[in-house]
Order: C-alpha cells, then structure tokens, then sequence
C-alpha cells in the first residue's frame, strides 16, 4: 500500500485573502516574523499497486484532471510507502 | 423556443429561473437532470445558481464531470446558448468552456447585495435587449465570485470584447469601490469568443419581477427568448 500525499497551493499571482487574513492574526499574537502565509489544501490517497514509477504518473493525471485547478493552482506531491511515514 | 434548466444535486437556485422562464417570460421550459445523456431540444441551457455537489474541492469542480456537461460542450460547440449564472459560471470555468477561474471574495464574506453592472455588449443573443452601456441593477450571493485569468488571457479578453458585464456605481462608472468581490477589471460577467456561451456572477432571475425589487434581469431572459431560435437557424 501506498499514500499519495498532495498539496495544492494557490498561484502567487493569484491573491490569497485567507492567507492575509491568517498573517494579520499571526502578527496580532506576536508573530510579527511571519512575512507571508498561503493557504492550500492537504489532500492524502492511499493508492492500490506497487510501483512507485506508475503511481507517481498516475498521481499527476489526477492533479492534471481534477485535484488542481492549474489557471489557478499548483500542486506538488510524495509517494509514501504506508506505515513508513 | 425552449429553455432547459440545469439541476446538479445542490443546485438551488433552478425553480428561481425556471420560474422566470416558464411564467414571466412565457417561453417552454424543461429541467435537465445531471444524469441526462439528452437536452432534450432545448434551444438555451442554462446552468443555474447553487452548490452542485457540495462545491466539494472547488466550486464546480466535480460538476464538470456531469454526464450532462459533456452534451452542454457539444451543444456549445454546435453554436447552441449556454448561460451560466453564478455557480453555473464557475462550473463553465472549469469546464474549461470560458477561460479563467473564479476564486474566493477578496473580503473573505458571502455577499448578498444589489449591484450595479454596465453592459458592454449588447450585440450577443443574450443582451439584445439592452442599451449601449446601459446599468443593470441586479443582485449577487456568493462566496466565491473573484473573477481570475492570468496576465495573457485577460487582456485576451479586453482585447476581443468578452467582457460583457462589470460592477459599476449606479451611474455606471466602474470603479474599485464598486467591485464587491476583487474580481481583476470588475469583471462581473464574460462571454467566450464565439458569443454563445456566458458565464456571470449575479443573478438576473431574482430582479425580473417587480416585486423582487427589480425587473433588470428580465431583459437578458427576454432577449435569449428572442434570439435563441435565429441563433440556431443561422
């Protein structure tokens, strides 16, 4: 068994409202280092199979097609082998 | 003349439209189930205001992979009319039936406003009906209504006329205080290069009455009415 674990992160030309939002209230308890905060999305799928090679593309295609808006998104992701993370 | 109205499940806003169509207007009207394979004969889609399957991911996200939606992309490409209206917009973006995305309000709040929109297009079957730079009052409710394209499209978009509606004062001026969502250039509402396909933001089916409070968005129901049938003949 394996796990995907994707991140898919806003573009940084696209505005993050929650991520300045997130930055002010930071810099209100304190945290005045924190120059920048962007929001994304944790997303994790356990993957039938047991080539790493083969679930990397198909991991991709996903993104390509559905988990990751690329007008507006990035996203990167790791292959994990479960129970080794 | 025959419209259809899209129903997704969450959709929520398909009895608003398909009142306005089938009683106020008066024209012949159908609703298209997400699992339909056949539009039935319908001379206008349109895909309506709501949360289609929760919105889950992205607004539209899933939506798109509707059985229905891959009719809706033919039909499009046949030269049919295609009006989506607010979630309807976001599902045509990511359809990938109109360029960008919409993203969430730059306020972080759901609005539910009156706005203002000038028309700046009133040769297309959907605005006919209009005058030159005319205000529309209409209103919004949505979270996710930010108009985004990157650098290239956008001015694409300019260059070519695609915008068709933006947030303006009441007297027509588009400033940024009128903008009620951050979208880049005020865009409220777009049309693809073709003009058969228009994606916006407010809602036209909650201001066709006067007992709404407005009957602006009568005018776009009307003109679609009119020209639907020419559209498809020619």
């Amino acid at each position: 068994m394996m796990i995907a674990i994707v991140i898919v992160t806003p573009k940084p030309v696209v505005n993050d409202p929650q991520g300045v939002t997130v930055k002010q209230g930071l810099a209100s308890l304190g945290f005045s280092e924190v120059s920048d905060v962007r929001m994304g999305k944790y997303i994790e799928l356990k993957l039938e199979g047991s080539s790493e090679h083969e679930a990397r593309e198909r991991v991709e295609a996903m993104c390509r097609q559905l988990l990751a808006n690329h007008v507006i998104e990035d996203f990167r992701f790791d292959i994990v082998r479960d129970g080794r993370r | 003349m025959k419209f259809g109205v899209v129903v997704f499940p969450g959709t929520w806003s398909d009895r608003d439209c398909g009142w306005v169509v089938d009683q106020v207007v008066g024209a012949e009207l159908t609703y298209l189930w997400h699992k339909d394979t056949d539009l039935k004969g319908c001379d206008c889609v349109i895909l309506p205001g709501g949360f289609a399957y929760g919105d889950y991911l992205r607004t539209g996200a899933i939506a798109r992979f509707a059985p229905v939606m891959e009719k809706i992309g033919e039909f499009a490409d046949r030269g049919g009319l295609v009006w989506g209206i607010c979630n309807g917009f976001q599902v045509l973006c990511e359809a990938g039936l109109l360029p960008g995305a919409l993203i969430r309000n730059a306020s972080l709040e759901f609005r539910c406003e009156w706005t203002n929109l000038v028309v700046e297009r009133t040769d297309l079957p959907f605005t006919s009906r209009c005058a030159e730079r005319e205000v529309l009052r209409v209103p919004i409710a949505h979270g996710e209504g930010s108009y985004f394209a990157d650098p290239a499209t956008l001015s694409r978009l300019e260059q070519r006329g695609q915008v068709v509606f933006r947030y303006c004062d009441p007297k027509g001026h588009v400033v940024p205080g009128a903008n009620p969502n951050g979208s880049l250039h005020n865009i409220a509402g777009i049309v693809n290069a073709r003009g058969n396909v228009l994606g916006m933001m407010p809602h036209p089916e909650r201001c066709s009455e006067a007992e709404l409070g407005g009957t602006d968005g009568l005018k776009l129901f009307r003109s679609v009415a009119e020209n639907a049938l020419k559209v498809l003949v020619s």
